[in-house]
């Protein structure tokens, strides 16, 4: 489980996040929606270190984020993560982009890390890909190749941030899809949207924050049905 | 009104040792186009990343390299040194020479390079569990390599050009192959005539090799 307590974030003189406490457990899909410069998406830079924070504390399954002696990048193979620039690798393959990682990072054979990228292919529905270069692919088919990229790690977390808002509308669905599917194997997922019916249909709960404040949470049915909050209330009006 | 009579013969009678020079030239612009790119990626890297006396030794040495003539910055290996009693083997002045000269224009190509790979491919890089020397070397440099590729094809070919001003400190590579038989057989035009020819051959071999590996390292 993810506990966050008293996270404070500065950029120079910008206060992003003023103290945010929060859990999330295993096997839930936890939504975080909120204007731009909210600072939702500072807060999954916080949860695998790459971002520094000022104040307070995050623990991943007991350990300490930002201690000293952490492993970094032992946690982060806990914690993947799906931009909203989907970053594949543009020098190696569908195939390479997936399977590299689980090799170099997790010592993998070859021929393992092979099998194991092109089953997450498969999974996102890219399996007649393999041997294609990042750059013949859509938005969409990309976003899916990260998602499978991250997901060979086998991390316990995935975190996307805004997974979604780079992409054309029509391709929009099929990474939606995708997160669906994950969701339903029982991912335990932070998604900062901005796709709230993704978020009322697919989470267990809903955050919403509102200059580094985490606002309301709950389920969907009360963000979206009864918001005890000023501010998320008039978020809601204006997204809708 | 033209009364000059070609002799071809003596040239043709050298040939041998000229193309022997002409290894000589590509041996040189070959080794320091190596030590220009080891160095040149050095300072490239302490001009973007550091601060200090290594930023600024960086600087000058960026700055020197690409605005004073090679001529000069040969000159100062050869006859700066030797004025305070380095005195360095010809063969060593026109590797350092050109070496520092490599390494100041590379090194410029090399922070284009990395400024046209975005940051966030290092970020989902790290994202994925790598240390730093692992994102550098598997997902940065790959691509920073790809967009200096040609622009290391051009300095090559100017690292072949250039070391002609061996000629000047008395080093035997193809200029000063030819200007040595040139002097002996007073076949001047003859002889700069066949090493021109011999210069574009050089030059045109390494485009050519430098083609055929990018369409086998570039596949993207």
């Amino acid at each position: 489980m993810i506990q966050i307590r008293d996270l404070h974030k500065h950029f120079g003189d910008l206060h992003v996040l003023k103290g945010i406490n929060l859990d999330v457990n295993k096997g839930e899909v936890l939504s975080v929606i909120g204007s731009s410069g909210s600072g939702k998406s500072t807060l999954l830079y916080c949860l695998n270190n790459l971002e520094q924070i000022q104040q307070g504390s995050v623990h991943v399954d007991g350990i300490n984020v930002h201690a000293k002696g952490t492993d970094v990048n032992k946690l982060r193979q806990k914690l993947g993560m799906v931009f909203q620039q989907w970053n594949s690798f543009p020098h190696l393959t569908v195939l390479e982009n997936v399977s590299l990682a689980p090799r170099i990072v997790k010592g993998k054979s070859k021929g393992e890390a092979i099998a194991m990228a092109e089953k997450q292919l498969k999974h996102v529905g890219l399996g007649d890909k393999l041997k294609h270069y990042p750059n013949s692919l859509s938005g969409g088919q990309q976003q899916r190749l990260a998602i499978a990229r991250a997901l060979a790690m086998e991390p316990e977390y995935m975190l996307f941030d805004e997974a979604t808002s780079a992409l054309d509308p029509e391709k929009v669905g099929e990474v939606l899809d995708t997160m669906r599917l994950l969701a339903e194997e029982g991912m335990t997922m932070i998604c900062v949207t901005h796709e709230m019916g993704f978020a009322k249909e697919v989470s267990d709960r809903v955050a919403h924050f509102h200059q580094g404040i985490m606002e309301e949470i709950g389920p969907p049915e009360q963000i979206f049905g009864a918001p005890q909050s000023e501010h998320t209330r008039k978020f809601l009006a204006n997204v809708r | 009104m033209f009364d000059y009579n070609f002799h071809w013969r003596p040239v043709l009678r050298t040939l041998p040792d000229l193309i022997q020079a002409g290894l000589t030239t590509l041996e040189v612009a070959t080794l320091s186009m190596v030590i220009g790119i080891l160095l040149g990626l050095c300072l490239a890297l302490a001009r973007m990343n550091m601060t200090g006396p290594l930023k600024w030794l960086a600087v000058t040495w960026i700055e020197l390299a690409r605005n004073t003539p090679a001529l000069f910055q040969l000159f100062f290996f050869g006859f700066g040194l030797g004025a305070i009693g380095i005195n360095l083997t010809p063969y060593t002045i026109i590797l350092a020479g050109l070496s520092f000269n490599c390494a100041g224009y590379l090194a410029e190509n090399f922070r284009g390079g990395f400024q046209a790979v975005p940051d966030t491919q290092l970020k989902a890089a790290r994202c994925l569990g790598m240390n730093a020397w692992q994102a550098y070397t598997r997902i940065v440099i790959p691509q920073v390599f790809r967009v200096v590729y040609h622009p290391i094809t051009n300095q090559m070919v100017w690292a072949v050009l250039m070391s002609s001003l061996g000629m000047l400190i008395g080093f035997r590579e193809l200029s000063g192959e030819t200007q040595f038989f040139a002097s002996r057989t007073f076949r001047i035009f003859e002889y700069f005539a066949v090493t021109a020819v011999l210069y574009y051959v050089i030059v045109k071999l390494i485009l050519a090799v430098s083609r055929l590996l990018a369409m086998r390292l570039f596949r993207y």
